[in-house]
């Protein structure tokens, strides 16, 4: 068993925008721009960014509900869909995911039981056995099966959707559970109790979770590390509170600095982020912050900054040449620029 | 973070249903039930259904026996409650029998068309890409043209008779459906639970068979009963131009034609198979629309 459950190489997803009368590509969304990162067992790794950074792409990829143009998907170190390595489908069995609509995400036909039997049936239990062992999830997820088994979709709040689908995603008894979004659509107190039963689920389950949200306080909450996005891009990865306390990326810190706070101590002075991203069809050249970076200089936009993070030991890393003494930036120590 | 920590996760939604909403098809039975007018024609068309499946036993007369003296008896003639036609055979008897093939005719097309067309718009909806491309494109060739003209151009290739009608419309009415069922299917393919149904691991066509079918067929069947209504006129027309039954055979498009010529000795009753051939057809689209709008499918 190695320390590291899923290892992500150069992985790039661009997907094609057709038109034309010959339905031709006319150009890309470079969706997720070759990242690299590594998923220790048993932690959460949180990732955060602007809508629209190719956080859910990456989780498809992740499942391999899309086909990535390119790069590896290492699962506890079998390369996956690789001769020699593990098939997709032994992949989807240890690694599971729970999207953000707990509405479209559920078979509106089907009562929940049906729908978290499902996986298990498919894998070839047997239908009694899948289907006890659906409420036997139910009640793990705090839904009474007797008042909830045959229940369809509709009859359901959101808070107890979202459950159904977490108890979906552990039938199969994944070693990592990917969830996308999967609070964000609740309201405040229900978004804290299912926060609360997925860590609770996690330390029974030990599962390695990658919590993908645009929640700052979300993600700090619940994450070991956390990984930040730009644009298709990996601009900053490390400890949550290394990254919170001391970001290293310009666009991290205009991040944090615009997390709501209570403290009156943590309000900073640093730049809001102002405007939108640019058009990921057409991104920037070298560091795709540049445009909204106030410390852009000639060089961002010649040469790109390369983060390479795969030593779980390494606290903190950031794809900024501020960050690289040798970069040509005039200002390279990022730590005494004003937090 | 304090907010994030409150009381403990488990149990706590244990309790509370929020509505003690009855399941999706409790709640269509309902809403049919508050909808007199669909329940009306629905018993038209179960009654008309009824008397073609046991003409023998209703009809008074045998369909075939002509009889001279009584040639264009107005309807309420002793022993001829609906008169006589242009050789004096009983229309009652006729158009009861007529229900047979007229139904025949117009229900078998769409029943046909629905295996074939909705299998290949499933098919097109859920691979997508090229497959569907190249099904797509061929149905919209079809589609192009005015159903009547393709109907009778097709019949009119393959020859008259009831069989070559039947396959004449089948082929007019694949196009329509395959394209329903592919719009649906490709809405389906795209949502989350078909997503996390193929994250599960599950072949194409157990997903297919558990996740796609059961959202599609509602509505791909609703607009298959509204396209019966269509079929029943058309197959009407075809025999009426004399490419679908052939005389003596008792079929409501022929019984309009062969009757054509005695509108002016006796309208009424010339009149009688196309009243049948309207009442079938807006009962067919009368009910579709009504369950249509108790499932609440939007097209
Ligand atoms: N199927 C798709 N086809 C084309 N573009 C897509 C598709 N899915 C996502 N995108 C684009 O890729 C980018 C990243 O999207 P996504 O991964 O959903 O972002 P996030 O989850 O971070 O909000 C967006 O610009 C989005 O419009
Ligand atoms: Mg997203």
């Amino acid at each position: 068993m190695s320390e590291t459950i899923l290892e992500v190489q150069k992985l790039k997803k661009y997907f094609p925008i057709k038109g034309g009368i010959l339905n031709q590509t006319t150009a890309e969304v470079q969706a997720v721009d070759v990242i690299d990162f590594v998923v220790a067992r048993g932690e959460t790794l949180g990732i955060v960014g602007e809508s629209g950074c190719g956080k859910s792409t990456t989780a498809r990829l992740l499942m391999q509900l899309i086909k990535h143009d390119d790069g590896e998907i290492i699962f506890d170190g079998y390369a996956v869909g690789k001769s020699g390595g593990i098939t997709t489908r032994e992949m989807r069995k240890r690694m599971q995911m729970v999207f953000q609509d707990s509405y479209s995400s559920l078979n509106p036909r089907l009562p929940v039981e049906s729908s978290i039997a499902f996986g298990p049936i498919v894998h070839g239990v047997n239908k009694s056995a899948a289907q006890k062992k659906a409420r036997d999830l139910l009640i793990k997820v705090g839904l009474n099966p007797e008042l909830f088994s045959r229940r369809y979709p509709h009859e359901l709040s959101g808070g107890q959707r979202q459950r159904v689908n977490i108890a979906r995603a552990l039938a199969l008894e994944p070693e990592v559970l990917i969830l996308d979004e999967a609070v964000s659509a609740l309201d405040k107190s229900v978004e804290a109790q299912v926060l609360n039963l997925l860590m609770d689920l996690k330390a029974e389950f030990k599962l390695t979770f990658i919590f993908i949200s645009h929640d700052l306080n979300v993600v700090h909450y619940i994450s070991d590390r956390v990984l930040v996005m730009y644009l298709g891009r990996v601009v900053e990865i490390g400890d949550v509170s290394a990254v919170y306390n001391y970001p290293k990326h310009p666009y991290t810190r205009a991040l944090i600095s615009a997390m709501p706070s209570m403290d009156p101590k943590k309000r900073t002075e640093a730049v809001p982020l102002v405007g939108d991203p640019p058009n990921p069809i057409s991104p920037p050249s070298g560091c795709r912050f540049r445009t909204r970076c106030p410390f852009s200089e000639d060089i961002c936009a010649i040469k790109e900054p390369i983060l390479i993070h795969t030593d779980l030991k390494k606290r903190q890393s950031s794809a900024c040449h501020m960050g690289d003494p040798d970069s040509g930036h005039s200002r390279t120590n990022l730590n005494g620029l004003p937090k | 973070m304090s907010t994030l920590s409150t009381n403990s996760s488990k149990n706590l939604d244990a309790g509370q249903i929020i509505t003690d909403s009855p399941s999706y098809w409790s709640s269509v039975r309902s809403n049919l039930k508050n909808d007199p007018v669909t329940i009306a024609f629905a018993l038209i068309l179960l009654s008309l259904l009824l008397s073609a499946i046991f003409a023998d036993l209703l009809a008074p007369l045998d369909p075939y026996k002509t009889n001279m003296l009584k040639r264009l008896k107005p309807i309420g003639t002793e022993g001829f409650l609906l008169g006589a036609d242009e050789l004096g055979r009983d229309m009652l008897t006729r158009l009861i029998y007529g229900g047979r093939l007229s139904l025949l005719m117009g229900i078998s097309p769409v029943v046909a068309a629905l295996l074939i067309g909705g299998l290949l718009g499933l098919t097109a909806g859920f691979v997508g890409g090229k497959v569907n491309m190249s099904i797509m494109r061929v149905m919209d060739v079809f589609y192009a043209f005015p159903s009547v003209l393709l109907a009778i151009a097709i019949s009119g290739a393959l020859g008259a008779g009831i069989f070559n009608a039947i396959i004449s419309l089948t082929i007019v009415f694949i196009p329509p459906i395959a394209r329903v069922t592919e719009s649906v299917t490709t809405q389906i393919r795209a949502l989350d639970y078909v997503e996390a149904a193929r994250a599960s691991g599950a072949k194409s066509l157990t997903i297919i068979r558990v996740h796609i079918i059961s959202n599609v067929a509602g509505p791909v069947f609703v607009y298959s009963t509204s396209l019966i209504s269509v079929s029943i006129i058309l197959s009407s027309g075809l025999s009426f131009l004399g490419l679908g039954t052939e005389p003596p055979q008792p079929e409501w498009g022929l019984m309009l034609n062969t009757l054509r010529q005695s509108i002016y000795v006796n309208p009424w009753v010339a009149a009688l198979p196309g009243v049948m051939i309207f009442l079938t057809s807006l009962s067919f689209n009368m009910m579709s629309d009504g369950i249509r709008s108790a499932m609440d499918i939007k097209l």
